[in-house]
């Protein structure tokens, strides 16, 4: 279980948390929705430890996210990020085996290579992309990529960061429809941000809508269309007008 | 209010640079305490080793040969209005391995390293590969910094020495060929001047720029800004910062190597 209590988080001025209070059951997956710099990045971050909120509490399984060992502590995650983040200098195997490849997860080259094109395969991309480079990869490969690096040590919690930006929507149905057979599969605790609503519904058991630097309203993807909340309202049918300005 | 305005903006850029010193003084010794702690990437510091020392041989070398040549060209020019044409080769070999080398070779090297390290670094910052890494359980500094920086280090002072030996050749071709020396006696009057202190100063003098040149392209690579004119701003100041602080390191291992 993870879970946010009253989280703040401002950079200078800008109060991007104004006290998140959240939680996530273990094995259920939990999408953030919310507009362009609502601070769902920022949320994300918190809890991977990777941003220090400034004040509030944030536990996974009751335990802070701050103490202890960090090393065992994110060898529990995956995370796909939003361009993919994939390491350059590195072939498509080496960055899906990475984790695999050094530190405690360490495995021999051969056994981290055949589990790299194994989740490879999982994502739906031929061997032969193993020895690759991530530039000579398309937008939607580099995504599938990602993901096989989030998968690839078997993590419990996985997080997926706007994992269908930039692509077209038959990728975008492809990359939904992973994720969700991923998390079902492996039974892991996921969290995603997106604007995209179709993901939500492809990806989500509950939904929450982050507006302001905090949770206007939570609930199960089945509620969602009928809410009643005029925020939720206005986010998910893209209105322009309604309580959530055009222009932030 | 107009009175104060001017000591109010000095104070604010003192307090900066004051500022930018103390991280940059941090990140350093951050960077040092991670050399006795575990775990280390070999193979992240030998790609480092071939980038930084290996393909950095050409652009030094080309340097100290054009360097040695017309420093034989000078010194014959400058030595000939009180007849001392035959000190050529001993200044040549001085001047190239207690400073010419070290310092022409260090300012290469920050044009060349600094600027791909910050650049490579920023890149990575801006395309949230840094975050990656630490959501991978690897830590920037060991996996990014260490490795650059510890292979400038070494890599620099034997940069140095190559350099040194090219420039002194530099100023023998043109010995012989333009200034009409023997080269027998060119070759003998630069062994006999040439201590080994003026060498292993000029090696010193390399690995504290080589570290000078990765932790300054590592600092503003990791501190680098969003988007390409973030990347670019922090590509420049690495360049700026790793040639200045070159040049004052310079002076400074100067004075406490020779100074009387």
């Amino acid at each position: 279980m993870i879970e946010l209590q009253n989280v703040h988080k401002a950079f200078g001025a800008n109060k991007v948390l104004r006290g998140v209070t959240l939680s996530i059951p273990r094995g259920r997956s939990l999408v953030i929705i919310g507009g362009s710099g609502t601070g769902k990045s920022v949320a994300l971050k918190c809890i991977l430890g990777l941003i220090e909120p400034d004040s509030g509490t944030i536990t996974v399984d009751g335990k802070d996210v701050h103490a202890g060992d960090r090393d065992a502590f994110l060898a529990r995650f995956g995370m796909l990020f939003q361009g993919g983040a994939l390491f350059d200098s590195l072939p498509v195997w080496q960055n899906v085996a990475f984790r695999l490849l050094r530190g405690s997860l360490k495995r021999p080259k051969p056994e981290a290579r055949d589990i790299a094109i194994e989740k490879l395969r999982r994502v739906g991309l031929k061997p032969e992309t193993a020895d690759l480079f991530p530039a000579e990869l398309s937008g939607g490969m580099q995504k599938r990529v990602g993901l096989a690096r989030a998968i690839a040590a078997e993590p419990e919690i996985i997080f997926f960061d706007e994992p269908t930006t930039g692509l077209d929507p038959i990728m975008a149905g492809v990359i939904n429809d992973l994720i969700r057979e991923i998390v079902v599969e492996m039974g892991a605790t996921a969290m995603t941000i997106t604007h995209d609503m179709s993901s939500v519904r492809a990806i989500a058991d509950n939904v929450a809508m982050l507006h302001d630097g905090v949770i206007k309203w939570t609930g199960p993807v089945t509620g969602m269309d009928n809410s009643g909340d005029p925020y939720l309202d206005q986010f998910i049918n893209g209105r322009a007008t309604g309580p959530i300005e055009a222009v932030r | 209010m107009s009175l104060t305005a001017p000591l109010a903006t000095l104070g604010r850029t003192i307090l900066s640079a004051l500022a930018l010193i103390g991280r940059v003084a941090l990140f350093a010794l951050s960077t040092v305490t991670h050399l006795f702690r575990p775990p280390f990437y070999g193979r992240e510091f030998l790609h480092a080793l071939v980038q930084i020392g290996w393909l950095s041989l050409p652009v030094v070398g080309l340097t100290a040969l054009f360097t040695g040549g017309a420093l034989a060209l000078q010194i014959y020019a400058g030595g000939s209005r009180f007849n001392a044409e035959s000190v050529v080769p001993s200044i040549v070999a001085i001047g190239m391995a207690r400073e010419l080398g070290p310092v022409l070779g260090g300012l290469m090297v920050a044009a060349r390293v600094a600027s791909s390290i910050a650049a490579e670094i920023g890149t990575m910052k801006v395309t949230e590969q840094i975050d990656a890494l630490v959501t991978l359980s690897t830590h920037p500094m060991k996996y990014l910094t260490l490795p650059r920086v510890l292979a400038a280090t070494l890599a620099v002072p034997i940069l140095v020495a190559v350099g040194d030996s090219i420039g002194i050749m530099g100023g023998y071709l043109v010995g012989i060929t333009r200034l009409e020396f023997n080269a027998a006696a060119y070759l003998k009057n630069t062994a006999d001047f040439l201590e080994l202190w003026d060498v292993v100063s000029g090696m010193i003098k390399g690995a504290v720029f080589g570290f000078i040149v990765a932790t300054m392209g590592c600092f503003y690579g990791m501190q680098s800004g969003r988007g390409a004119q973030g990347v670019g701003r922090a590509t420049k100041s690495a360049v700026v910062a790793a040639s200045v602080l070159i040049l004052a390191a310079n002076y400074i291992l100067t004075e406490l190597f020779f100074s009387a």
